[in-house]
């Protein structure tokens, strides 16, 4: 199988006060494309430095993370934007949907960064998956909270990503909603073939996975299929 | 697989999709427009004053081009201070197609029907003049047919004030003459000049009659010129200009006449220049600490654009759009406000132009006023928005506190400098002065230093010192100076900057109104008499005492012009103009005096006076004033050559002197010894005190009857033109001050206003916390009285420094700031800003937690 994402020594160091504080302590695992991933740990384990970092959205120490074999931390700040508008969606805890665009435009951003054309009727489409067709022309004030996890949702799959990270997606929701979106993104990411990451502390949700890493104080210590793989 | 990212190449070169960019910006701003709105009211303020005055300019510039010839009259004017020599006599007869003449000097007039005198400015004209423009009248025709008869124009003043009518009568000298009509304004006459030396054209062959022209010196000698065919004046007058020079003439075109009304006017504009400059200063203070915060409250979704892939040049210009069109529009606002305001300004300003004005829009003004205000937005803004292009995506998944280091931008030391080029090169457009320009660049540079100094201080100071036993209401108030995300540097320099620009423009208005105000009262005198013949000193004296009143010295007075000093002449003066002296001091007649001994008015500060002159191979010294010998850097010791009337006068500079200009009495530039001017040609001057204006009617009356030719000045007639001119100037002075006043107010409560959006999450969760309303409202009051007692308190200090330097290096006087109105405005500063915390919180208190939670996200 082809290995989208992989890590080899990663690791994240913090200067504060003259102190170094080792966060994330030689990592290394790569990851098939098409497969599902989910990273548990205690709190402060160093769960969410690490998807920030195999998402480009911050550089390691030393180590090297290549994804869909770019080699991720010898590239600049726009070109890591590049990559990520190219080939991965985000899905946050907190939703972070931009509080000045309507639904609708929050989902096209990606496309439109893209300078695709014609991408209303697909960001529509996408809305109407998630079950908010007629929400469109909302505000995200104007919206519940797994209203807006489901419209971040839908922009996460917008630019049909290769690979999707979730911190903790479900974390700020309740048991019913939360089965809601899980749902979500396990349909739409069987549907479109998209690797999944996610950190999460629900046990339930990680089984859904077919392998979990676990961590702790930095450290990978351990890295086992799960059954939901071995019934695949 | 690299392959894939290559072929991918393709979208990365569509470059930064400027269309899609100015989409987003329209989008992100359609919730913050009020707020962007409030960014720039104080650019719109800003820009309004400063189209104003250019518009005023514009008018008054196009004004003097179009009406410089009725200025004058005439296409050249030779004006001298004695009879023309023979010499030169077929010169002057020789030039012009057409010419007049007219003699100007200060008369006594008597009208006969209420017997009421006045000293006036007689005009005796002969010929056409003036050939441009007219002489105002009522009736119209009179203008030109008075000059036929025995009859004159009396101006309007005169008229009202002695209540008299076209066909009443008038007595110049001997020769009493009819009224033919009011003088409504002679050409390049003021307001202010006609009521201070108030005019009577009579014709100039009735001058011999009216047995005046004995007034030898100071009458003033007119020669009015126009060519009928094509001529090139300037030509002409270069080749004449030696031989008037040499005589002491001197000679107006409409040419020069125009530049002389430029510049003077040009003074009047640069005070209101300097106004308008810093209120646009103020509006540029309130872009960046509005922006600033701004910017911070945008992070959350910049970061999130960054992370869907957006380039950091691209969510950077997302902004700049926002700016550069809320810039335009609030430009736009500002320009068409200044031209409103424009047309106001005349009507303040007209007693002291010479011209007419008309409101005409000015498009040039409200283009560079338009370009102004986006050039300062942008850059202004630039400040804060360059650091837009650091926030890390990293911020969606944690909030980090991230202080983009300024040490490690260095397009943002770019910013810096082009911010530092803006306010020099746009201080020395306004002041037309590198020197005074760099002193402010730097004042302002170090004014922001200190501020940010302070506000760094204060927020280590109260983290150092914290008070853990007081109260958790101060505890947390003063907490938020220094916590992450506090306001306290931008709401320090922002309120501190502001309110030192108020206090400087206070003090200027304070230090320019003290100077221009005259004491008059008690015992001083408020009569002078004046040209009185020696021979005549006695009788009048006499006739003074008859009527009763007080006597003080006859004050002898010696006319004489400046030929040179160390050697400097005007003509060297012309050649090098690295010489510090001031042209006009050798053109003008100094009136000089001779005494053995000081007034009490006068005070010596340098060298020694002496009072009698020794033997006549001694060199005679003499005093100077002290501000005029320091503003031509004439010193003790240097020589100087007078001429008086003919006579060349070596004298040497013994003592400079201090002399109180405030207080009515004869003061001079130059004092003379005893024992030198005795026998010049003289006349006397005599003050003494009337105590009722009856009093005053019945000894002018008695004075103009038996000495026509003395002319006498009631000071309190003067003092009370004075005082209308005065509360003039003092109103046009506060007009435009408040302007100034008004725009840091302005940008006071837009960056108070602004930062509650800062605090509210906060507030919120302290509500939903079980926080009640006093304890929210107390702990913002803290907080924001702090911030804003310890700008104003900062900003004070710089002003009064300012003030001081102002006081000393720029208007020559000395600075004594009083504490009651600094105070007052201490405690505003605090006042407001603590209002306007409050006035933000309150959004919070009155809706539900809810509501603004929701809203926030
Ligand atoms: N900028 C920083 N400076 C210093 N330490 C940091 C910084 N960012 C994160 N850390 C530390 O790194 C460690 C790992 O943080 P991280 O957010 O990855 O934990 P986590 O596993 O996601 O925890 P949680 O489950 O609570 O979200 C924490 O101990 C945190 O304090
Ligand atoms: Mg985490």
């Amino acid at each position: 199988m082809e290995t989208i994402l992989s890590l080899e020594g990663v690791s994240k160091m913090y200067q504060s006060a003259g102190n170094t504080l080792t966060v994330l302590d030689h990592i290394s695992f790569s990851v098939d494309a098409g497969s599902t991933l989910a990273i548990v740990g205690p709190s402060g384990s160093g769960k969410t430095t690490l998807l920030g970092l195999c998402a480009g959205l911050d550089r390691s120490s030393s180590g090297s993370i290549y994804l869909h074999n770019i080699r991720l931390d010898e590239l600049s700040e726009d070109r890591r934007a590049q990559v990520r508008n190219l080939y991965v969606g985000f899905i946050f805890q907190n939703f972070q949907l931009l509080p000045t665009l309507t639904a609708l435009e929050n989902v096209m951003v990606p496309l439109e960064l893209r300078g695709e054309k014609n991408i209303r009727l697909r960001a529509v489409d996408l809305l109407n998956k998630v079950g908010l067709a007629d929400r469109g022309h909302h505000y995200p004030a104007q919206l519940s909270g797994g209203e807006q996890q489901r419209v971040s949702l839908a922009r996460a799959f917008s630019n049909k990503p290769q690979i999707l990270f979730a911190d903790e997606p479900t974390g700020n929701l309740d048991a019913e909603t939360s089965e809601k979106i899980v749902k979500l993104i396990f349909d739409l990411n069987k549907e479109a073939g998209t690797t999944l990451i996610l950190v999460t502390h629900d046990h339930e949700l990680a089984s859904k996975t077919g392998r979990i890493i676990r961590l702790k104080g930095g450290k990978m210590v351990s890295d086992e299929q799960t059954i939901a793989a071995q019934v695949e | 697989m690299e392959e894939s990212f290559e072929n991918n190449r393709t979208i990365e070169n569509k470059g930064l999709q400027f269309p899609w960019l100015i989409k987003m910006a329209w989008r992100d701003s359609r919730r913050n427009r009020s707020r962007l709105f409030l960014f720039v009211s104080s650019v719109i303020l800003g820009i309004a004053a400063l189209v104003a005055i250019y518009s005023l300019s514009n008018n008054l510039r196009q004004e003097i081009d179009k009406q410089a010839a009725s200025l004058i009259g005439a296409d050249l004017e030779i004006t001298s201070n004695k009879p023309v020599s023979p010499a030169l006599k077929g010169l002057i007869d020789s030039l012009g197609d057409r010419r007049s003449e007219e003699r100007r000097f200060a008369s006594m007039v008597y009208f006969p029907k209420g017997g009421g005198t006045r000293l006036i400015q007689v005009r005796a004209l002969q010929g056409e003049f003036p050939y441009y423009g007219d002489l105002e009248t009522n009736p119209v025709v009179v203008a030109r047919t008075f000059r036929n008869e025995q009859q004159a124009l009396v101006d309007q003043t005169l008229m009202m004030q002695f209540n008299a009518t076209v066909g009443d009568s008038i007595k110049v000298g001997n020769v009493t003459f009819r009224i033919a009509g009011i003088l409504i304004s002679a050409p390049g006459q003021t307001g202010f000049s006609a009521s201070v030396a108030p005019v009577v054209y009579i014709p100039l062959k009735f001058l011999k009659q009216t047995g005046l022209e004995q007034k030898g010196s100071n009458i003033g000698y007119r020669f009015y010129y126009k060519y009928d065919r094509p001529i090139n004046i300037r030509q002409l007058t270069a080749g004449i200009e030696p031989r008037l020079e040499k005589e002491g003439l001197n000679y107006d075109t409409v040419e020069s006449q125009k530049e002389d009304t430029a510049r003077s006017f040009s003074d009047v504009t640069r005070f209101l220049s300097l106004v308008g400059f810093i209120a646009l200063l103020l509006g540029c203070i309130g872009v960046a600490s509005a922006i600033h915060i701004y910017v911070r409250e945008k992070i959350n979704s910049i970061a999130v654009l960054r992370c869907l892939g957006a380039k950091a040049s691209q969510s950077f210009l997302i902004y700049l759009i926002q700016i550069v069109g809320i810039g335009l529009v609030g430009s736009v606002i500002g320009a068409a406000l200044g031209s409103v305001i424009q047309q106001f300004l005349p009507v303040v300003l007209k007693d002291f132009l010479p011209i007419k004005i008309a409101n005409n829009i000015s498009w040039t003004a409200i283009g560079t006023g338009v370009l102004l205000g986006l050039i300062i937005s942008i850059l202004f803004a630039l400040l804060p928005l360059v650091s837009i292009r650091n926030v890390s995506p990293l911020n969606t998944l944690r909030l980090s506190l991230q202080s983009t280091n300024l040490f490690k931008d260095p397009i943002k030391w770019l910013v810096y400098l082009l911010i530092v080029l803006f306010i020099f090169i746009f201080s020395s457009f306004q002041l037309k002065n590198w020197k005074q320009s760099v002193s402010f660049t730097i004042g302002v540079i170090v004014a922001f230093l200190i501020l940010a100094g302070i506000a760094s201080l204060l927020m280590w100071l109260v983290r150092r010192f914290f008070p853990s036993s007081w109260s958790y209401l101060w505890r947390q108030g003063l907490a938020n100076l220094y916590r992450p995300n506090n306001q306290t540097s931008i709401l320090i320099v922002s309120i501190g900057l502001g309110t030192a620009f108020i206090c400087i423009l206070f003090f200027i208005q304070t230090i320019l109104l003290n100077r221009v105000t005259l004491s008059a009262g008690g015992n001083q005198p408020n009569i002078v008499l004046f040209d009185i013949q020696t021979s005549q000193k006695q009788d009048l004296l006499e006739l003074a005492q008859k009527q009763g009143l007080p006597l003080n010295q006859t004050v002898p007075i010696v006319n004489m012009r400046l030929e040179a000093v160390n050697n400097i002449t005007a003509s060297t003066l012309q050649k090098d103009s690295s010489i510090k002296i001031q042209r006009w001091i050798f053109g003008r007649e100094y009136r000089v005096t001779f005494r053995d001994t000081l007034s009490s008015s006068e005070k010596i500060t340098k060298g020694k006076w002496i009072g009698k002159a020794g033997n006549p191979s001694e060199p005679v010294y003499v005093s100077l004033e002290e501000r005029f010998a320091n503003r031509n850097q004439i010193e003790v010791g240097d020589s100087m050559i007078f001429n008086v009337q003919g006579t060349v006068m070596p004298v040497v500079v013994g003592s400079l002197r201090q002399v109180d200009w405030n207080r009515v009495q004869t003061n001079f530039l130059v004092l003379f010894p005893t024992g030198v001017l005795e026998d010049a040609p003289q006349f006397h001057v005599l003050m003494t005190r009337v105590s009722s204006a009856a009093v005053s009617a019945r000894f002018q009356q008695a004075v103009v009857k038996q000495f026509p030719n003395v002319s006498i000045i009631d000071l309190s007639l003067v003092l009370s033109i004075l005082d209308q001119i005065l509360s003039k100037i003092g109103f046009v002075i506060r007009f435009m001050a408040g302007f100034s006043i008004i725009t840091g107010l302005v940008v006071l409560i837009a960056s108070v206003v602004i930062s509650k959006y800062q605090r509210m999450q906060e507030s919120v969760l302290l509500r939903t916390l079980g926080a009640n309303r006093r304890q929210i409202l107390a702990i913002t009051a803290l907080e924001y009285f702090f911030l804003g007692a310890f700008a104003a308190f900062t900003g004070i200090l710089l002003a009064l420094a300012a003030g001081w330097g102002l006081a000393h290096y720029t208007f020559d006087t000395t600075f004594t700031p009083q504490l009651l109105p600094i105070l007052v405005v201490f405690i505003l500063i605090c006042l407001l800003t603590v209002i306007i915390g409050l006035m933000n919180s309150r959004v919070v208190l009155i809706k539900s937690p809810l509501e603004i939670l929701r809203q926030e996200v």
